[in-house]
């Protein structure tokens, strides 16, 4: 019972992070390498505001989702837009020298020193008992809470709005949108915009349900997986996606070494990638156009 | 009356392929070699062993450029091929106390069964996704070697002694120099037959586009496991000689980061280029130094000192940007600008034939 409990919620942060690589695939077509640094950054702005107000959880929850949203929209109109019309391969390699850029700002801000945001909170992240020995903390249940509604708004707007047909233009056929008449610029600063704001949804719980340090970008880096698993175009792809590797992960952890554990989404990266690098739920042609 | 066109002008398709076929050329390379030789003898020790780190960084990049350079093949995972190559001669050593004539060679079959591991996958993926695989190839050799080092009761690393062939013994830093320079002088010189040759056209042609590659003629499977196989190779070689010249092997030091410098290397010198490898190689080892000496004098905040690493990464970071977006071929091309100047002064315009 308590394995069930673990792998959902891995499932729900890793699908948090990874609908980001997928939001910025579709938009942007390349593989945003700084998506865990730019999480950590999420991460630290929700730290420094449990600081500045002395646990007021519910203005630092606001102010690190709206910065996360300005953070994806900031580095896509400073560092990825200029590059239109670039080979892919330099933009993924602007990406990841955006992503040490914010690494080194952020230890030169907040130093390395691992943090735990979880000790400032007002509240006490007491475990409920479920049947069959397994234990439920409050975060969990709301780590899992987040990720439904998150996933639930994406959907919905996707398919109801006309935002998200707009979004999904872009995402099919760029050129034709721009030739609609559709401001893809704008659409595609959303959607780095939405990637990051998940991202810093998934940051919130795993800084408090683990910790906080410059290192925690290798998290959101792991979440390729799931992305990649479920298809690199398929909105809800990541949702399998993420849960075979988090049970992949949570067997690892307690099957093998704890080392083995860091690169268990690796693992499953590099089978995915040699039997159908495309994706469960992706198209075949993604692969063949880049 | 007629005008006679002076110059260097290529009227045979040989000339096309030649190497040193300019009296130009004769005298760099020969000025660049004697300088080299003679640096040691006026340097300080400190510089002469930064030099080293450099020379050997020089084989690494040259092995990244030509996959991702010439080839077109974006590599994430140069670091986990160094530490194969690294751990490769530290289990060697470690274990069954080999000689170095039986390390380095293994070291280079190790990379070229990873080239084949890692190049094979490269037949069916393309672009970004070939890219990622190599960085999840990182992230497993990096734990295997984690793995070992907790496994054997390593606990922080391997100790390597310095090689010796018979009574002689490969210490200080006068002579790994000159080992070095003769070393990185020989894997230059593959990369420039390499890339003059048949191979190095195939390899423009597939990063250029590969189905049009393949109309050519060209054997695009082959080319593109070739360039793994090779840049693999050269690169646990690499990683192999640190492992020797530092004398210490440790899964931490083989980090994400490294392969964002080598990465750098290439970028700041200029991709498919081999003097961009070159340079970039000396620039970015020199770099921490550089750095480190500007944080001690110039009146920076102190939280600089205290995290001069965050600085370094964070000047990598900018430099890569800065090449990426204004000088995508690196201080090749600015060195090539110059050089052009000079050619041509006073004159701005070369002057249509």
């Amino acid at each position: 019972m308590q394995f069930v409990v673990n792998v959902l919620v891995l499932t729900a942060l890793y699908a948090l992070m990874a609908e980001g690589f997928v939001l910025i695939y579709r938009a942007s077509k390349v593989f945003n390498l700084a998506h865990g640094d730019m999480m950590m950054l999420g991460g630290y702005v929700f730290f420094t505001c449990l600081v500045a107000t002395q646990g007021g959880v519910a203005t630092s929850v606001v102010i690190a989702l709206g910065a996360g949203f300005f953070i994806g929209v900031a580095v896509y109109l400073a560092g990825i837009r200029p590059l239109a019309g670039y080979p892919v391969a330099s933009v993924v390699l602007v990406t990841v020298a955006i992503g040490i850029l914010i690494r080194s700002v952020a230890t030169l801000l907040w130093s390395a020193q691992v943090r735990y945001p979880v000790n400032l909170l007002p509240f006490k992240d007491t475990p409920h008992a479920l049947p069959g020995n397994a234990v439920f903390s409050t975060l969990d249940l709301a780590a899992l809470a987040a990720a439904l509604v998150f996933f639930i708004v994406l959907v919905l707007l996707l398919q109801r709005t006309a935002l998200g047909v707009r979004m999904r233009a872009v995402a099919e056929n760029p050129r034709l949108a721009a030739n609609s008449g559709i401001d893809i610029h704008r659409i595609i600063a959303l959607s780095w915009g939405l990637s990051c704001f998940g991202a810093t949804l998934a940051a919130l719980f795993y800084s408090t349900r683990v910790n906080l340090e410059p290192d925690s970008w290798l998290v959101g880096l792991r979440a390729f997986a799931p992305a990649l698993i479920g298809g690199m175009n398929s909105p809800l792809g990541v949702l399998p996606g993420a849960l075979i590797v988090a049970i992949v992960e949570v067997l690892a952890a307690q099957y093998l070494d704890p080392i083995m554990v860091n690169s268990a989404p690796f693992i499953v990266l590099l089978v995915a990638l040699w039997i159908r690098p495309w994706g469960l739920f992706g198209t075949r042609e993604e692969v063949v156009r880049v | 009356m007629a005008t006679h066109a002076s110059g260097f002008f290529k009227t045979r398709y040989s000339f096309e392929i030649g190497f040193l076929e300019t009296p130009y050329r004769r005298f760099w390379v020969a000025a660049g070699l004697c300088i080299a030789l003679a640096f040691p003898f006026a340097a300080p020790t400190f510089w002469v062993g930064i030099l080293n780190l450099a020379l050997i960084a020089a084989i690494g990049a040259l092995a990244l450029n030509l996959l991702t350079g010439y080839t077109g093949q974006l590599s994430l995972g140069h670091a986990g091929f160094l530490a194969a190559g690294a751990f490769t001669a530290g289990i060697l050593v470690g274990q069954w106390g080999a000689p170095v004539w039986v390390t380095l060679p293994a070291s280079i079959v190790v990379g070229m069964v990873l080239g084949i591991i890692v190049g094979v996958p490269a037949l069916r993926l393309r672009g970004i996704y070939l890219s990622i695989s190599t960085l999840a190839a990182f992230f497993v050799i990096a734990s295997l070697a984690t793995e070992y080092q907790s496994r054997f009761g390593k606990g922080s690393g391997t100790l390597v002694p310095a090689p010796r062939l018979g009574d002689w013994v490969l210490a200080g830093e006068l002579r790994w120099y000159f080992v070095l320079l003769a070393l990185s002088g020989l894997a230059t010189l593959l990369c420039l037959n390499l890339n003059r040759s048949h191979v190095g056209r195939a390899w423009l042609a597939i990063r250029e586009r590969d189905l049009a590659a393949a109309a050519l003629g060209i054997d695009v499977a082959f080319y593109k496991v070739m360039a793994f196989v090779i840049s693999t190779a050269m690169t646990t070689f690499a990683g192999a000689l640190s492992a020797y010249y530092t004398g210490f092997v440790a899964a931490e030091a083989f980090t994400f980061l490294v392969t964002i410098e080598f990465l750098a290397m290439i970028l700041i010198g200029g991709l498919g280029s081999v003097l961009g490898s070159l340079l970039g190689a000396l620039f970015v080892t020199m770099l921490p130094f550089l750095v480190e000496r500007a944080v001690e004098v110039l009146p920076f905040p102190a939280t600089f000192k205290t995290h001069l690493f965050a600085v370094q990464i964070g000047l990598f970071a900018v430099l890569m940007l800065a090449f990426l977006m204004f000088e995508p071929h690196g201080l090749a091309r600015i060195w090539g600008r110059i050089r052009a100047y000079f050619e041509l002064w006073p004159f701005r315009y070369r002057p249509l034939q």
